[in-house]
Parts: C-alpha cells; structure tokens; sequence
C-alpha cells in the first residue's frame, strides 16, 4: 500500500489503465483515456495496441499527444493511414476495447456530448460526437472515463450522442447495432462500475480507497445496482505516480 | 421499400449524381495548368457568400491555417460549414460567418470546449446543427467519391446523433437487419493543407492521411495550401505518394508554415503558447475580436502573419517536430 498521496484524476487513470488487456487493440480519445493507455503500455499492456481514429495505429506512446490527429499518435507506430481505415476497422470488429468521456452517462451507460437542453436551442453547446458514436457502435466494449457527481450521471441524458445500451436488454441489436457490443466499465473519480448482465443498468463494482458507497449513490443521479458485496479499488503505486507525474504528463495538463 | 426512421437533420447540400459527373465533365481541367496563386486570389476566386465548405485536416494538425485567415479577412458570410475542426472553424465562428453547421466536432481538445462554438450556436447566430459522428461525415464523403449516392453504415444507430442527422435508417433488402444510409456529400469548396505539391496541384503528405483522400474527391472546388512546391519530375519518382492528382486541383497556394500554430508532421511542432493563445482570448467576444484584429485583420498575408509571429518562435517549432529516427 502507497503512503504517497494522489489527486482524484490520477486515482482514476490508474484504475482505467489497469482495464488495458495486453495485445489488444483500443480506440483511444483525447484527454484521460490518452494517459490511461500510456500508463497501461508502460506497466501490465507493453503490446497494446492503441488506434487514434484519424489513422495512427500502434503508435509507441512516448510524450502524450494532445489532440487526436497530432504526430504523436502515430509515432514509432505500425501504420499511419486515414480515418476510414480506423473506422472500418472498427466496424468490421477489429477493435476490442474503445476508451470514452462525455458530460453525462445514465444508468444504461449512454453518453451526451452534444448539448445540454434542449438541441436546436441548447443552454450549453458542447463539441459533438467526435468519433465518440462510432467508437460506442462498433468495438466490442467500452470504457467511459467520468468525473462523478448527480449532473453528469443522470437518469436521462439531455441527448444521446453515444449508444450504451439504450434502452436496456436488447435494445442495442434491435437497433440494428452490432451485436455482442456494449458497455463493460466506467471509471470515475469515485468508483469503478460495471453493468448488471440481465439489466444492463449500471452496478457499483468497486468503491476507491477512502470512498464509501454511501457518497457514491448521493453522487449519482440514478439508482445504482448494488451487489451484495463491493470491492475496494488498489490505490495508484508508488510507480505508477512516479510514470504518471514524470513520464506520462511531466507538463500536469491532467495529474 | 419502407424507410424505419429519418434523422430530423437538414440536408444541408442535396445531392444529384449525374449533376456532379456532369461538373467532373466540364468544370474540372484535365489540362496541365499552372494553378499557383495567393491565398488572397485563391479565396476570392473560388470561396463564396453562402457556400459549403470544409477543412482538412484538424485545426492544429496540418491544418490550413493561411486559407482559413484569408476567409476571415475577406469576410465570405452565411457560410454552410461541414465537419470538424479547432483553429480553423473557430475562427469562422468567432468572426460570424457561419450560418449553418453539418458538425461532428468542434472543440479544444486538451483544453476543453470552444467558446466560440458555444457562443454562436446558442445565440442562434448559427441557425442549424445537423449532427453526425466522424466515421459518418468522412463515409459521406466517401460515397461521393466513390459516385455512389450514398453509403450504409451501423453507426448512430438507435441515437439521438441519428434522429438529429439527415440519415434514414431502412431494412437491409438482403438480410432484414436495421442499417442506416448515409447521403453523399459533396462540398462547393474544400480546403486542404498539405506538404508538398507541384504547380499543376499534384499532392503528397507525410504522415496519417486524415480524410484528404475522401474530401478531395467530394467537392466541386479544391484549395490546396503546401509547405513546398516541388518539381513535377519529383512528384513522378514517388507516383505511389500521391494521394491528390492535379486534376482534383483548382488552386495551388505556397504557405510555408500554413497550419501554424498547429503542427506539420515532420516538419514543425505544435506552438503551445500560440494556441493557448487563442484559447484565452476566445473565451469572451471582445477577446476573439482582439485576436482577429491582431493575427488577421492586421496583417494584409500569410508572409505578412509570419513575420509577426517571427522567425524565432517558428524555428522553436522546427526544434519540435516529429523526426523519424
């Protein structure tokens, strides 16, 4: 156990970093899933392979790219084609984990980034689906990445910009989605969930050190499914602070 | 054949086939020209009031940055805006020359949402948002220019994106499945920034290709800005590099330099300051507005802009740049 305090976003990167399975291949957004892949790669997945949607595939992670398309994702990497190669990819099931964020998820881990009220007269107009839709239709499982409080995980979201599981059990596939595909886990700055199997609504997995699950259910919009027993995340290690603060965002744009 | 569901979303630019075959016929050269001219004479030629336009690649990714300038101080308005961006579209935003928006991202990136964005969608300055996710828009483009009136795909299915869209979701007449169909989307006018071309308009770039492939083959009018013009015999020893041919080409501008602050892969760095820059300024109105003043309005070219950028602060981007070793 670290003696070594750490931040909520650090706390939360090592938790999703340590989802990465090794040789696998994961769609990567801009922001906190870029530090969990690089943090992933250094430690338990040295042979992940991270697709940034603009044509960078495999790139070998050494300074944290800023943005989607920059030369960083693509550096030292196995191809650097265009968007329609990632995204075809993806869509013919060659992406295995896609890594998100947005400004609200529900219980069936659908996400908004697109407006806040009402679309064609929003009170907040956010960036867009970005490859964020493409990312949440087409690899097998996704990972959102979440800030936790009662206004990002509500029990509707002003606007479905990412499919989770819609509307619950089954609603993906007869939306004509890809079948098998789905939620698997999101992360946030209090807790990690995964979704109950026959509802598909979301469940409280693990709490992080120091959290109860009390705070958690008051920090979430909806009615979290509980199990009868909920583990406690590991805290960030000693080196894992060390890649992230040194290696991973010396510049502390995140951590 | 029964449509299931159809996006909400405007069509923003309806397409006609054998209308775009017929302005692939007659309105684009296959003679060997000299296409070489300034921003200030390519923008005023071919960009104008009310005309779909996109950009390639990415507001700080080989971006074309002196073109997107050059709209902005020449003032084209009501423009119908597709697609993505940072820098570029922000610009246009903050300067209010966007009327419609077929979007799928326009934001900051690392430093979080566009204040421009926001400022001109919600005070309805942009009258529509038609949404779409990336894979979508470029797939759009694509079936442009494959000449194929539009493309199916399994994306935005059972969403929201999709009910905002101008997509129709229909049976797949060969299995039952749900499939949504993308229009094909050809743009009045696309600008694209790229490393190298020769005077006739042949083009070559270095790193990940973006959508420059698809957004070259789906517009009426290509602007293109490169870092270097080249010989012809230079661009025929390496034919298999050439991703936009000369006759795709209505415009060759020279603009070294042309996606500052954004990055040219290999050959200079992000100017983190330079983008924070805007980032800062953008968040209010009059701060846009001083910005623009500054970097656009005040100076008359790109040579001009890079002057006051400097030639030091330049080179620290040279020192930047992604190498290959």
């Amino acid at each position: 156990m670290s003696e070594q305090t750490y931040s909520k976003n650090e706390l939360m990167i090592c938790v999703a970093a340590r989802l990465f399975e090794d040789s696998t291949t994961c769609f990567i957004g801009t922001g906190i899933p870029m530090l969990a892949a690089m943090l992933a790669a250094k430690t338990t997945a040295p042979n992940l392979v991270p697709v940034f949607e603009f044509g960078g595939t495999g790139a070998i992670m050494e300074e944290l790219p800023r943005a989607v398309g920059e030369a960083r994702t693509w550096h030292k990497g196995i191809s650097a084609l265009g968007i329609c190669d990632t995204m075809e990819t993806a869509q013919r099931g060659f992406i295995d984990y896609g890594f998100l964020g947005g400004a609200q998820i529900d219980p069936y881990g659908n996400l908004n980034s697109i407006t806040i009220g009402e679309h064609d007269h929003p009170k907040a107009r956010l960036p867009g689906s970005g490859g964020g839709n493409d990312v949440g239709s087409h690899c097998w499982q996704t990972v959102a990445i979440m800030q936790h409080d009662a206004r990002r995980f509500v029990p509707k979201t002003d606007f479905v910009t990412t499919p989770g599981y819609l509307t619950g059990p089954g609603a993906r596939e007869a939306a004509g989605l890809p079948r098998g595909t789905g939620p698997a886990y999101v992360v946030s700055t209090l807790a990690l969930m995964d979704f109950d199997p026959s509802s598909k609504r979301m469940r409280l997995k693990a709490t992080h050190p120091g959290v109860s699950v009390e705070e958690v259910v008051a920090a979430t919009g909806f009615e979290l499914v509980l199990p009868e027993s909920v583990e406690v995340t590991e805290p960030p290690s000693a080196e894992e602070l060390r890649l992230l603060r040194e290696e991973i965002d010396p510049e502390k744009l995140y951590v | 054949m029964d449509i299931l569901q159809s996006g909400a979303g405007e069509l923003i630019q309806p397409f006609d086939l054998d209308e775009f075959r017929e302005w692939n016929r007659t309105q684009k050269s296959r003679k060997l020209v000299d296409k070489r001219m300034s921003e200030q004479e390519a923008v005023s030629q071919f960009v104008y009031d009310g005309c779909y336009i996109g950009t390639e690649l990415y507001g700080t990714v080989r971006a074309p940055m002196s073109l997107a300038r050059e709209v902005v101080r020449q003032s084209k308005k009501d423009l119908r805006v597709c697609g993505q961006g940072v820098l570029e579209l922000d610009l246009w935003l903050a300067a209010g020359l966007v009327k419609k928006l077929d979007i799928t991202y326009i934001g900051l990136e690392v430093y979080g949402t566009s204040s421009a964005l926001r400022r001109a969608v919600e005070s309805g300055q942009v009258e529509k948002c038609v949404e779409w996710s990336n894979g979508a828009i470029t797939w759009r483009m694509k079936a442009a220019a494959m000449g194929v009136p539009f493309l199916p795909t399994r994306s935005m299915l059972g969403t929201d994106t999709l009910a905002y869209s101008a997509a129709k979701v229909i049976e797949d007449p060969f299995t039952g499945a749900k499939v949504a169909l993308l229009p094909a989307l050809v743009l009045d006018v696309a600008l694209i920034h790229v490393h190298r071309a020769d005077k006739y308009g042949n083009c070559q770039i270095e790193g990940i290709s973006g959508f420059a492939v698809e957004m070259s083959r789906a517009c009426k009018r290509l602007i293109v800005s490169a870092e270097e013009i080249i010989p012809t015999e230079e661009i025929r020893k390496y034919p298999d590099r050439t991703i936009i041919p000369y006759y795709l080409v209505d415009a060759v501008v020279h603009a070294p330099y042309g996606s500052y602050p954004g990055e040219m892969a290999y050959l200079y760095g992000r100017d983190e300051p330079g983008i924070k820059e805007w980032v800062d300024m953008s968040k209010t109105a009059a701060g846009a507005q001083e910005y623009l003043d500054k970097y656009v309005h005040g100076v008359k070219n790109h040579a001009e802009y890079l002057e006051l950028i400097g030639k030091e602060r330049l080179q620290s981007c040279v020192e930047l740049r992604e190498r290959r070793e």
